[in-house]
């Protein structure tokens, strides 16, 4: 299945789905290997996630119907996978409805929160938290 | 009462009774995603055993009180227990003086003090200040921030490709310029055990003064002030199985008594006037303020386990580890250490095909197995060889092959869920 054709619902239902916790990885890393090449040129600085411990970059776009897609990678498989999902929780929305999304509620909805490392979730956060001052600035 | 483990090594492989020392650390009851704790990371911070808990709550609940100024009794028994840490401080460092083992919060505070005391009184601008490449930030920065205030330089003893220092580098670097030589004993990162003695001689013979980070060594080996002839050496409690918040900075007595001191306050002068401040003699000079009291008396009880299970057994204990895990992890082609220096302390640092530090790290810690992912602040070595961080396994005292077992399966779940 291409990128384009899975919801964040798919995602919802899949996780609700899978009890171990490595199937539970095993398909996090799918996502992220499904998520589609960013472009070399977002590969800078400007655009990198500070708070994460990989490498992670997002790169925004704005529409001319006003929306903001997201471009993003990391290094790291696992936290690719997150990356692909804060795309299908944000990616496609007004910087209004971004601001208005509780990331957070479906973070947890995954039960994300508790099966990855502290570390790692401080890097989940920040990646929302990066949306949401992206969002700001296009509002 | 700290009770010393005396007979604790089991026959023949040269391990530990691991699991009569883990009777001694109330960490491993716990369990972590209902498996048992597999604690590879030490070398970061390593557990405390009840010894050093009881210590610590002990003085506490019998004798807790300001130390160096109570005409009461409380007082004067809690100083003279911080005191009697001192002298244990001295006799695990075999320094010649207690008063040359001056307690900081920890190696960090240790090496900034020497920087910003002795290092604004004798450095100048255009002297040369040589680290390595394996450094710990710590090791690093306070220098940085020092040879910027002076305009001094910087100069680096490269590593080869195993992580071992060029010795001929480091006497080619060495003129009459080189005011300060510091250098770890132990890479925290890679592992290498470098030839201090080798590198203070050499740093003494151009006139320069030594300062060992110790952090690394201090848990697992013996260590000797005076036999060295290191200028400065500084470790810290918590990778020593002792509390966090407190640490050990050695100097020199005539290098300390020369030394201004770095923070002014209570507990470090003897007479404060608005005309003048006379300061108090070594080591207090450089103590201001109130101490981590109930730390000093932890460390005291870590050191004295330690010595109770002794340094011979727990180098045969970690050799044994080593040899064990080194054997083990041959089997995965996937898997390239980093840092094969021939002396190496207790820590196996590595990257895998396929997946990244962070990713190893996450599947391994759902496994139970806590291991440290990252670039061990020392990113200059992680830049050497061109990678974003390894995967740090670190043994301690309490440490199996079991531990190393369940590494290896972790491993083996790594390679299952990236493919390989």
């Amino acid at each position: 299945m291409a990128f384009e054709d899975i919801s964040l619902n798919d995602v919802l239902d899949t996780f609700a789905f899978i009890d171990d916790w490595d199937e539970r990885y095993r398909y996090l890393i799918d996502l992220g290997r499904q998520l589609p090449l960013m472009d070399e040129a977002g590969r800078t600085d400007a655009f990198k996630v500070r708070g994460c411990q990989s490498q992670v970059w997002l790169v925004p776009h704005l529409s001319d119907r006003g929306c903001l897609f997201f471009e993003g990678d990391s290094d790291a498989h696992i936290v690719k996978g997150l990356v692909a999902l804060m795309l299908l929780i944000f990616s496609g929305k007004t910087p209004a409805e971004i601001l208005a999304t509780d990331a957070k509620a479906v973070l947890e909805q995954l039960d994300l929160k508790g099966h990855l490392s502290p570390m790692r979730a401080n890097g989940l956060f920040a990646m929302v938290e990066r949306i949401g001052v992206i969002a700001k600035s296009y509002e | 009462m700290v009770n010393a483990n005396l007979d604790i090594k089991s026959q023949g492989t040269g391990l530990l009774d691991v699991a009569k020392i883990r009777e001694d650390f109330p960490i491993f009851k716990q369990k972590v995603y209902s498996k048992p704790l597999t604690f590879l990371d030490t070398a970061a911070s390593a557990q405390k055993p009840k010894q050093v808990l009881d210590a610590e709550r002990n003085i506490s609940e019998t004798c807790y009180a300001n130390i160096h100024r109570g005409v009461y009794k409380f007082s004067q028994d809690a100083t003279q227990a911080y005191e009697d840490a001192r002298e244990t401080v001295r006799a695990f460092l075999s320094a010649e003086h207690t008063n040359e083992c001056v307690f900081v919060r920890g190696a960090t505070e240790g090496i900034n003090l020497v920087a910003q005391s002795w290092g604004r009184a004798n450095i100048s601008a255009g002297d040369e200040i040589i680290l390595t490449t394996i450094e710990h930030h710590s090791n690093i920065v306070p220098w940085q921030m020092l040879a910027e205030e002076k305009g001094a330089i910087i100069r680096v003893i490269p590593v080869d490709d195993t992580a071992t220092l060029d010795m001929d580098v480091y006497a080619n670097l060495l003129n009459e310029r080189t005011k300060m030589v510091a250098v770890g004993h132990i890479s925290n990162a890679v592992g290498t055990i470098n030839p201090i003695a080798d590198i203070i001689r050499m740093a003494h013979s151009a006139g320069a003064v030594a300062l060992i980070d110790g952090c690394q060594a201090a848990p697992h080996m013996r260590l000797n002030m005076q036999a060295l002839d290191a200028d400065f050496y500084v470790f810290s409690a918590h990778k020593a199985y002792g509390p966090t918040g407190i640490g050990v900075l050695y100097g020199k007595q005539a290098l300390l008594d020369a030394m201004p001191p770095w923070h002014g306050g209570g507990d470090m002068i003897k007479t404060v006037s608005f005309e003048g401040t006379t300061y108090n003699d070594l080591p207090y000079k450089f103590e201001a303020g109130t101490p981590h009291i109930t730390g000093g008396i932890g460390m005291k009880a870590a050191l004295d386990y330690m010595n109770g299970i002794g340094f011979d057994a727990i180098n045969a204990h970690e050799n044994a580890l080593m040899a064990y895990a080194l054997d083990a992890l041959s089997g995965f082609n996937s898997l390239r250490q980093i840092g094969t220096s021939k002396d190496r302390g207790a820590l196996i640092s590595f990257v895998m095909d396929h997946a990244h530090p962070h990713d190893i790290g996450t599947i391994l810690d759902r496994q139970g197995v806590a291991v440290r992912a990252g670039h061990h602040c020392a990113q200059p070595v992680m830049d050497h060889f061109g990678l974003p961080g390894t995967v740090r396994a670190s043994f301690g005292i309490y440490n199996d092959y079991g531990d190393i077992d369940r590494l290896v399966a972790g491993l083996h779940k790594v390679n299952e869920i990236f493919g390989s």
